[in-house]
């Protein structure tokens, strides 16, 4: 790094930015007169950029970034569910529903939409608590891909590249809240946009043009290191061989898991609640849309393609992940700082803050409220209003950025998209088929939704300690009590949960609302009020 | 441009696809709601 001077000024006045965005947040809502009419006016760009900054993060550009160098092209076909299911579908099918239920039921947390639907307490203390104690693991996640790069751009100790970037967005979250957040989101999404568009640029100019490089990264399938391809991997511009281990991870861990998990994502679900009219739902897909294609459609396509500027630069001469050292998180960053202009290096690190912050807020904020809300709340309080559930949504803030830290700390490396594709996985299994229950189908019962949330809770835990290899191993139960790594042979070990256990979950809720006690006609109309 | 599997090409039609999708609906459905 060239000048850090210049780049603490930048940082400095990016800081500041945020600082004033978030001032004129809180002034804007100030009465409730305020806050409806700036609801109303508020413009499709800052909520679809809200959205979209708060579902990608460092994880995407870093995490996956780095695996699709890893992986190569075949990543796109999460980019496609990203747009298709995280956009449309998100935003058109379950959004609209999401919003004038969750306005009918008084709902303010994701939780406590299911638990006030079902009319079930449990599912509330239940949800609440798996997105207290499992979300740092995504949140992690986040900061370890912001902490790599600062770790690459300043050369300072990784330990202190995570304790830095967490007093910053700590601050931001415990003095800014939920006031401004619309307004600092949209500004880090423009920021991103900029950001992820110029990497795109810079990289095929670097590599010749679009043609020419998609060229030289086919011819490198040669440079596939033998023991990857003995595992599926046919080279970067290629899926990986049909049923292949590689095939599998690539699909149902990758694809899949994190595809179909954003649905059920109680951050994101949330925010649907909180839009003033259904017109400003309309109007995100469209920006929405754009801003996902632009940011992990650009993250996969550079990560694939960092492998043949590694491969033909002299300092390296090998391909992204033996440039990386084998530490797949380490490939953007590296790549950025190596291949950028010192310039752009300064533009990327304000991208990868602006996406850390802005979905680490959410997180912050969403393990905070489910400590508040869904668990004092709802079993201290017992649903009275009490001024004792703020100070505690904060505790439960600073307890959730002290676990993430930590696992920030001992988490292994190449673990930023494995770790965000277990909780995406996760949130699927256990919430997803109550939340489709919730939102479509009035005959669900209660016992069906709770019976789904846990057999999705319990077999996703199943899984991950018995059956799928890459955790199993890691933890060591299942070689604690069975004296073996997994209990299955190929392909199970290499399947991931989600397409297994989210099915079963859909299943359980099925039969048991067909043999278990409706809801209370009343109930559902109120549910279902002005719902078309 | 320079990727001969399919599958891929599959996967970067579908991204414009959907997209063209989100921007095509959003035009259409701007003023309601």
């Amino acid at each position: 790094m060239d000048n850090i001077f210049i780049l603490t000024l930048i940082l400095a006045g990016y800081l500041f930015v945020i600082g004033y965005l978030g001032y004129c947040g809180y002034r804007k809502t100030k009465t409730t007169l305020d806050y409806l009419v700036a609801g109303r006016s508020i413009h499709p760009y800052i909520m679809a950029l809200s959205y979209g900054a708060t579902f990608i993060s460092t994880s995407a550009i870093v995490g996956f970034g780095g695996t699709a160098a890893f992986f190569g092209m075949g990543l796109l076909w999460l980019t496609f569910l990203n747009i298709f299911v995280g956009i449309a579908i998100a935003f058109i099918v379950f959004g609209k529903r999401t919003r004038h239920i969750g306005h009918n039921l008084d709902a303010h947390t994701f939780p406590e939409l299911l638990s006030k639907r079902f009319q079930s307490p449990f599912i509330q203390g239940f949800g609440g608590l798996i997105i207290f104690l499992l979300m740092p693991l995504y949140s992690a996640a986040v900061l370890i891909g912001a902490a790599r790069f600062l770790e690459a751009t300043f050369t300072i100790d990784y330990n202190m590249a995570l304790l830095i970037y967490t007093l910053i967005i700590c601050a931001y979250v415990l003095a800014g809240g939920l006031k401004g957040v619309m307004y600092t989101d949209a500004f880090q999404g423009s920021i991103m946009l900029i950001g992820m568009t110029l990497l795109l640029i810079f990289s095929y100019t670097k590599l010749g043009g679009v043609t020419v490089a998609h060229q030289a990264l086919t011819q490198l399938s040669a440079q596939v290191p033998e023991k990857l391809a003995s595992l599926g991997h046919t080279g970067w511009t290629s899926m990986p061989k049909l049923g292949s281990n590689f095939w599998w991870t690539l699909v149902s861990t990758i694809v899949m898991g994190v595809g179909i998990g954003v649905l059920a994502q109680p951050q994101l679900a949330v925010r649907f609640m909180t839009v003033k009219s259904s017109k400003e739902l309309n109007r995100a897909v469209l920006i929405g849309g754009i801003f996902i294609l632009m940011m992990t459609g650009v993250a996969f396509t550079v990560g694939a393609l960092s492998n043949v500027y590694f491969f033909n630069h002299p300092e390296f001469g090998k391909i992204s992940l033996l440039a990386a050292g084998g530490n797949i998180d380490k490939i953007i960053p590296i790549y950025v700082n190596s291949a950028m202009p010192v310039w752009f290096v300064y533009i990327f690190m304000l991208t990868l803050l602006a996406a850390a912050m802005s979905t680490t807020s959410s997180h912050f904020h969403t393990m905070g409220t489910s400590v508040g809300r869904d668990l004092f709340d709802r079993y201290i309080l017992k649903g009275k209003k009490g001024s004792y559930s703020v100070p505690i949504t904060r505790v439960g803030i600073v307890v959730g950025v002290l676990i993430t830290v930590l696992l920030g700390y001992k988490l292994p490396g190449s673990i930023i998209a494995i770790a965000t594709a277990i909780f995406f996985g996760l949130c699927a299994s256990v919430f997803l088929p109550a939340f489709i229950g919730a939102l479509f189908f009035k005959g669900m019962t209660k016992t069906a939704a709770i019976s789904s949330m846990l057999v999705g809770f319990l077999g996703t835990a199943f899984w991950l300690f018995f059956i799928h290899q890459k955790e199993s191993a890691a933890l060591g139960l299942c070689q604690f009590i069975f004296n073996k790594p997994t209990l299955v042979g190929y392909p199970w070990v290499v399947v991931d949960q989600i397409f297994v256990i989210l099915p079963l979950s859909a299943l359980t809720a099925i039969i048991v609302s067909l043999f278990t006690k409706k809801l209370p006609r009343e109930h559902i109309n109120d549910c279902f009020k002005h719902v078309k | 441009l320079g990727i001969k599997d399919p599958q891929i090409w599959l996967a970067y039609l579908l991204c414009v696809l959907s997209t063209l999708f989100c921007i095509i609906y959003g035009m259409v459905n701007w003023n309601k709601g």
